[in-house]
């Protein structure tokens, strides 16, 4: 070090190629999981592997799944919002409210997404313009936004959506295929691009690496977090329009605590809670997981308190498992 | 803790005797002798870097030295973590003092030494009744149950003060207490001096004003380059000799300045003024000048760096640059305007540690690299691997993590991503804090190189030996306003740190 040498040195790209890289990463592990629970399933119960039990499966989590692609990318960049599931009220509210005065399809779904987008600016104007810490804001607005679908519907609900309108949640577009697994897969391959092929998306983690040295590289942390709350607000539109045609009926209790799932997924996925790393593939491939660990347990008549200690077990080890792999390995090596 | 008597004044209280310290690259302390005597204020001077802060981690019991002896009235002691420098008496007042905002003055004091009642509960009615004496006692017009962070800043050294006296100190330790107070303030914190010293404590007093030392020390010691190089009465010395010693043979440094000759001016500010930070500061950069800015810590130097460059908002003043205004908004408005700024906090501000080398370079540059938005692999390795190599970068790989680099070569990486932007001015705010010294060297060449390419470029630097190695120009600050400019045929160490500590007078 003490010399100073003039002549440019070679410095490699990388020491290793990105294939041999991917082989020994965390989306690895988790495909080697989804195959085993998939096999365990099979074992588990006859009525499994049978294609329309499979497509039933995928109602689980594509849903959550959708809204998880875009808390993906809020947690990355050091965020959350919590306020996900009561979007999805407030949408699926607005919608009913609408039905009311006899709206067709179309301005039913652009209402679901236009809630979504105008809870999630509220979010993020509280976030990004205040710069209020987003866990208190958006426990906030998850108060907020289910509390005023309670007062709107009380213990009522509301019914009669058209019968185009059941497409979206009940609708198949080939054979086994639904029409919501096809969109999911076709937003995760959106949400790929933007996260790990764009600037925007290199931004977003640099932000949640280090949110002042990004302000000091130029990068507009404010208005990045703030399209990033937007996006979740869409998502959870989404996701509104998808569970209140799958169901169709709209209550207040609609989607109760799903935030804490969509957040397992996103966090089983490999995404740093912590901000700043993490990737669309593993979260696709734990929303597998997810949901195939639902459906099975289902197939076993575990009831669904039992299933949501499940997932809350799973949410404390994949959180807590890495750090005491590292403090193990640690002991070992002193 | 027993009080030290009278009739033991003459001997010290506390002494270190061959006292060393390295850090990897860097020796930070070397042999050092210190000795404490009970009822004397002993100054400590010397430059940013001369070793003092590390003194004082190692006498707080916060740094172990790598050798070397303390004995603390006749009695060789150890000191393995901070609360057994705590226990031993032993207390430091910082800058930024170190206490608990939402915890009561009281609760300060006692916090870790609390009086309890037989059930082993704190006992809080002797707590505020005993805090409330002290207070007192001081003269402190405090009350026991505020809250800490309601008290002003001198209020707050008060309290420190407070708690030295309650742990029954023998050792005071004052790192630059004085830095963020004002006159009268500081007049108050002299009287507890003063009262501190009837006590029998020995006190360490660190400043870099010399009107403060030469107020409250009975003794000095300046430091260099991590050595002791006087000590004595401060009644047998002047403040010439003083400066003379901390300046000393250090800048006679070989430095890689080449000699350009700059050209037109690129960047003139007129008049930019903060409400609290800075005042009236104009100064005018011209292509291949290398502009050293030079002042105490405070001094607000950083504050005018980070208003050219977005960050901070300037309360008036212009700001031109290639003769059109360029008063940034913010960071990214600043880059695309060709003003480029390296923070001196470089793991905060700087560098984004977790991210790999090669996107950390390529940050600022995403506009460039990528396409439609649309990143480009390629086009960022060919970046970063271009500046890595001008930079001499060591790294294994351009994937590697910065934040597993050297502190010397993170600072390539931070320099190297700016370069890329292809600015027009860069701003250097402290380029080699912190950084070993085959770094350190390697990062002057660098930018002497810059400026030869005719880049222009303002350094801000607390090191004399650099400042004066490297600047064509150097401007002095001083509690935000321009102390002073000199150029480089007319640099003088003594007159610089005069300029920057407000001393008058000729020097003898």
């Amino acid at each position: 070090m003490s010399a100073v040498s003039h002549s440019p040195r070679n410095i490699p790209d990388r020491l290793e190629s990105p294939f041999k890289s991917a082989l020994k990463s965390w989306e690895m592990l988790l495909i080697i999981v989804a195959i085993a629970i998939f096999v365990a399933n099979s074992f588990a119960s006859p009525y499994f592997l049978n294609p329309w039990s499979l497509s039933d499966a995928t109602f689980n989590f594509t849903e959550k799944a959708i809204i998880a692609l875009a808390m993906a990318m809020v947690i990355i960049s050091g965020e959350i919002d919590l306020s996900v599931a009561s979007i999805i009220a407030l949408a699926s509210t607005a919608m009913g409210f609408a039905l009311q005065f006899g709206v067709d399809t179309p301005t039913l779904v652009a209402i679901g997404l236009l809630v979504g987008v105008a809870c999630g600016a509220f979010n993020g104007m509280l976030v990004s313009g205040l710069g209020l810490p987003s866990i208190v804001v958006t426990i906030g607005t998850m108060s907020l936004f289910r509390g005023i679908a309670y007062i709107v519907l009380g213990d009522q609900a509301f019914r009669g959506y058209p019968s185009d309108f059941a497409f979206f949640g009940q609708g198949y577009v080939w054979w086994v295929i639904s029409f919501e697994l096809v969109l999911f897969l076709a937003l995760a391959v959106v949400f790929y691009i933007i996260l790990h092929r764009t600037s925007f998306g290199r931004s977003v983690f640099a932000i949640g690496n280090n949110p002042v040295a990004a302000q000091f590289s130029g990068i507009r942390v404010r208005r990045i977090k703030f399209i990033l709350f937007i996006l979740t607000g869409l998502m959870s539109g989404v996701a509104a329009v998808l569970l209140t045609s799958r169901l169709g009926s709209t209550r207040p209790s609609i989607a109760f605590a799903w935030e804490l799932e969509v957040v397992t997924m996103v966090v089983l996925g490999g995404v740093s809670i912590l901000g700043g790393a993490g990737s669309i593939f593993g979260v696709v491939i734990a929303a597998f997981i997810m949901g195939l660990v639902t459906f099975g347990l289902g197939l076993l008549n575990v009831p669904g308190i039992v299933m949501s200690i499940f997932i809350g077990l799973m949410l404390i080890s994949v959180i807590g498992l890495p750090v005491v792999i590292r403090r193990v390995r640690a002991r070992m090596a002193a | 803790m027993h009080k030290v008597l009278e009739t033991e004044a003459a001997a010290p209280s506390l002494t270190l005797s061959g006292i060393s310290k390295s850090f990897p690259g860097v020796k930070a302390l070397d042999n050092i002798a210190l000795e404490l005597y009970p009822g004397q204020v002993t100054a400590l001077i010397g430059e940013n870097g001369a070793g003092k802060s590390t003194l004082v981690k190692i006498m707080t019991g916060i740094y172990q030295p790598d050798g070397g002896a303390i004995t603390l009235n006749g009695q060789d002691i150890t000191l393995p973590t901070a609360h057994a420098a705590l226990g031993l008496g032993i207390t430091a007042i910082h800058q930024e003092t170190v206490l608990f905002d939402e915890l009561s003055v009281a609760e300060n004091i006692f916090l870790g030494h609390a009086p309890r009642t037989r059930f082993g509960m704190i006992d809080w009615r002797k707590l505020r009744a005993e805090a409330k004496d002290i207070l007192a006692s001081m003269g402190a017009p405090i009350d026991p149950n505020a809250r800490l962070k309601d008290l002003s800043i001198a209020n707050k050294h008060l309290v420190a003060v407070a708690r030295a006296l309650s742990i029954e100190a023998q050792i005071v330790i004052m790192d630059e207490p004085t830095a963020a107070l004002s006159h009268k303030e500081i007049e108050e914190l002299f009287v507890l001096i003063d009262l501190l010293k009837q006590d029998g404590k020995a006190i360490l007093f660190i400043s870099h004003k010399f009107d403060e030392i030469f107020r409250v020390a009975d003794r000095y010691a300046v430091f260099r380059d991590g050595e002791m190089v006087g000590a004595g009465l401060m009644k047998d010395t002047e403040q010439s000799q003083l400066v003379r010693m901390m300046v000393g043979r250090s800048v006679e440094r070989a430095f890689p300045k080449l000699d350009v000759t700059p050209g037109d001016v690129v960047l003139d500010v007129n008049n930019l003024s903060h409400p609290t930070e800075f005042e009236d500061i104009s100064f005018s950069l011209r292509e291949g000048e290398i502009l050293g800015f030079y002042g105490l810590v405070g001094a607000g130097r950083t504050e005018v760096m980070q208003t050219l460059f977005g960050i901070t908002k300037p309360s008036g003043g212009s700001v031109r640059l290639d003769g059109k205004p360029a008063l940034a908004k913010n960071p990214a408005k600043a880059i695309e305007s060709g003003i480029v700024y390296v923070p001196e906090e470089r793991g905060r501000q700087g560098a984004i540690t977790g991210l790999p080398i090669f996107q950390n370079i390529s940050l600022p540059s995403l506009k460039k690299t990528s396409k439609s938005g649309f990143l480009r692999l390629a086009e960022e390795f060919a970046l970063a691997r271009k500046y890595s190599e001008r930079l001499d970068l060591r790294a294994s790989s351009l994937s590697q993590e910065v934040g597993t680099l050297s502190g010397g070569n993170q600072q390539k990486v931070v320099i190297g991503k700016w370069l890329a932007t292809a600015p027009r001015v860069i701003i250097l705010d402290e380029p080699t804090k912190g950084i070993d010294i085959g770094s350190k060297a390697a990062v002057h060449e660098f930018i002497s190189e810059l400026a030869a390419d005719g880049l222009a470029i303002i350094m801000v630097s607390s090191e004399l030996p650099e400042i004066m190695g490297m600047s064509d120009n150097v401007i002095v600050m001083r509690e935000g306003r321009i102390a002073g400019r000199f150029a480089r045929e007319h640099l003088d160490a003594e007159t610089l740190v005069r300029t920057a500590a407000g001393i008058e007078g000729d020097p003898a």
